[in-house]
C-alpha cells in the first residue's frame, strides 16, 4: 500500500490531477468508469508517432508512410515501415516499431502456417482477425504490456478484390475503403473522405504532403507501397520513376491548392 | 492391418494344419475393392462409385455408399482399406467444417483435397488409401483432385480410382471428350463403372451418382437390371 500511495503524491506533485493513478498500472485492471488505461496509454504512443495512410481503391490498395528524419546520418531507406507479410499482403505500421516488427513476424507466420495446412493464400480478413486476435491476448495480463503500434494490412487478389484492415493496441480489426493512423491521423482522414472511390495513388502523396506541412515536423521520407491489378496481385514497393512523378505531382498540387479544390485526375 | 498370425506356406507339412485353425478372411482387411470415378464438366462434377465392400473372397456390404460428403459442395471417392478412408474422411470433414466456420464462407475444393494430402501423406506407411475429391466453389467452379495412396494431389479433368480402375483407362482415355454436358458426363460415368464391374471381381453391385454444382447435391443409384448393356457381356 505504501508504494502505491508514494506514487499518487508523485502524480499530484507533478500537477496532473488525474483520478486514475491506482488503475492504470497493469493492463489487468480497469478502472472505476470501466476503462483499461493500459490500453489507453498504448494508443497514445500510436498518436505520437508519425502518420501512415492506407487506401483502398478500385483495382488496388496503396499504403504511404511519412518516415520522419531524425537524423542527418541515417541511410536512405532504413527502418521501413512497410512490410511484406504474404507475396499478396502488405503491412503498414505506426507506434512502436519495435512492437510493429515483432507482430510482422507473427503476421508472416500466421500467413505462411494458413498456407501449409490449407494450400492457398490466407485471406486478409482472416489474417487480421487473428493477428487481432493475439494482439488482444497482451491487453489481458499485468505480466505483459500490450502492443505500442498500430497497423493497416492490404491486399489484392482476383476474386475478393482490394481489402484494407486497420488493427489498433485493443485487439480490434476493422475493415475499411480508407484510413490512416498516427499523429495527424485526423487530418489525414478528412482529406481521404474527400476522394472517390476508385482513385489511383497519386492522391496519397497530396495527402501525405497536406498532412505534414499541417503537422510543421522537418525533412520526411515518403514510403510507398502498393497491391493491386497493376502488380498483379503481389504487394511491392511503387517504383522509384513512379514515386517520383507522383511527388512531383503532390508538390506542384500543394502550391496550387489555394486556387481550387476541384483536383480530379 | 494384417493379424499377426503366422501363416505356413502349403508346401510345408506338419503335423497339425495351422492354416486350418484360422479362417483366411481373419487375416484379410476390409477392403473397399472398387471401382470410382470423378468427371469436371462446365458448372460442377459428377461422381461415380460401385458399391462392393469385401473381406478377402466375402461381400461384407453390397450396397456400399462409397461417395462420402466433406461438405456441402464437396465429396470424395474412397477406396483402399475401408476403415482407413472413413477415419481419414471423418477427421477431414471436422477440419474443413471448422475452417469454413473460421472464414465465414464455403470451402474451397483445393482446400478439402490440400487436407486429405497432408494426411494421406504424413501417414502414408500407416494407411491405405486411394480417394478422388470433388466438388464445386464459387472461385473455381468443378474441380476434381486425386490424392492417390502414397499422397500426392493433382488436379484432374477425369479421374478413375481403386482396383477396378485398370479395366477402364481405355474406355476413359478414347471416350473422353473436354467440354462434356452434364448428361453425356452422366452417362459416360456410368458405362465406364458398368464395365469395371463387369471384369473386376472386386467392384459390384450398384452404380451410385452424385452431380455437384452451385445448385447443390443431385444423387442417384442405377440398379443392377438397369446398368447400361454391352455385347460382350
Amino acid at each position: 500500500v505504501l508504494p502505491l500511495l508514494s506514487h499518487c503524491s508523485l502524480t499530484m506533485i507533478a500537477v496532473q490531477m488525474k483520478s486514475h493513478c491506482e488503475y492504470d498500472l497493469s493492463a489487468s485492471t480497469f478502472s472505476p468508469d470501466g476503462r483499461v488505461f493500459q490500453v489507453e496509454y498504448a494508443m497514445k504512443a500510436v498518436e505520437n508517432s508519425s502518420t501512415a495512410i492506407g487506401i483502398r481503391c478500385k483495382d488496388g490498395v496503396v499504403f504511404g508512410v511519412e518516415k520522419l528524419i531524425l537524423s542527418k546520418l541515417y541511410e536512405q531507406g532504413s527502418n521501413k515501415r512497410i512490410f511484406n507479410i504474404d507475396r499478396h499482403v502488405g503491412m503498414a505500421v505506426a507506434g512502436l516499431l519495435a512492437d510493429a516488427r515483432s507482430l510482422s513476424e507473427v503476421s508472416r507466420e500466421e500467413a505462411s502456417n494458413f498456407r501449409s495446412n490449407y494450400g492457398h493464400d490466407i485471406p486478409l480478413k482472416h489474417l487480421a482477425d487473428r493477428v487481432a486476435m493475439y494482439v488482444h491476448a497482451y491487453t489481458l495480463y499485468s505480466a505483459v504490456r500490450p502492443f505500442g503500434c498500430s497497423f493497416i494490412l492490404g491486399s489484392y487478389d482476383e476474386d475478393d478484390g482490394p481489402q484494407l484492415y486497420m488493427v489498433d493496441p485493443s485487439g480490434i480489426s476493422y475493415g475499411y475503403w480508407g484510413c490512416a493512423i498516427g499523429k495527424a491521423k485526423q487530418a489525414a482522414k478528412t482529406e481521404i473522405e474527400k476522394l472517390q472511390v476508385g482513385v489511383n495513388i497519386l492522391y496519397i502523396h497530396i495527402d501525405i504532403y497536406i498532412v505534414h506541412d499541417e503537422v510543421k515536423d522537418k525533412a520526411f521520407e515518403l514510403e510507398l507501397s502498393w497491391v493491386g491489378e497493376v502488380t498483379k496481385g503481389r504487394h511491392e514497393l511503387v517504383p522509384k520513376d513512379i514515386k517520383e512523378e507522383a511527388e512531383k505531382y503532390a508538390k506542384e498540387s500543394l502550391e496550387e491548392e489555394d486556387d481550387s479544390d476541384e483536383d480530379n485526375m | 492391418m494384417a493379424t499377426m498370425l503366422q501363416k505356413f506356406p502349403s508346401s510345408v507339412s506338419t503335423l497339425n494344419d495351422y492354416n486350418a485353425l484360422y479362417p483366411d478372411w481373419t487375416q484379410r482387411e476390409v477392403s473397399t475393392g472398387t471401382t470410382i470415378m470423378a468427371v469436371e464438366f462446365d458448372g460442377g462434377v459428377v461422381m461415380g462409385a460401385d458399391s462392393r465392400t469385401t473381406t478377402g473372397a466375402y461381400i461384407a456390404n453390397r450396397v456400399t455408399d462409397k461417395l462420402t460428403p466433406i461438405h456441402e459442395r464437396i465429396f470424395c471417392c474412397r477406396s483402399g482399406s475401408a476403415a482407413d478412408t472413413q477415419a481419414i474422411a471423418d477427421a477431414v470433414t471436422y477440419q474443413l467444417g471448422f475452417h469454413s466456420i473460421e472464414l465465414d464462407e464455403a470451402p474451397l475444393v483445393q482446400t478439402a483435397a490440400s487436407l486429405f494430402r497432408d494426411m494421406c501423406y504424413r501417414y502414408r506407411e500407416e494407411l491405405m488409401a486411394g480417394i478422388i475429391v470433388a466438388g464445386w466453389d464459387r472461385r473455381r467452379g468443378g474441380q476434381v483432385y486425386t490424392v492417390p495412396v502414397g499422397g500426392m494431389m493433382t488436379r484432374q479433368p477425369v479421374s478413375v480410382g481403386g482396383s477396378g480402375s485398370s479395366y477402364i483407362y481405355g474406355f476413359v482415355d478414347s471416350n473422353y471428350k473436354p467440354a462434356m454436358s452434364k448428361e453425356e458426363c452422366l452417362k459416360f460415368t456410368a458405362e465406364a463403372l458398368t464395365l469395371a464391374m463387369e471384369r473386376d471381381g472386386s467392384s459390384g453391385g450398384v452404380v451410385r451418382l452424385a452431380v455437384i454444382s452451385e445448385q447443390g447435391v443431385e444423387r442417384q443409384v442405377i440398379l443392377g437390371n438397369q446398368l447400361p448393356k454391352f455385347s460382350t457381356v
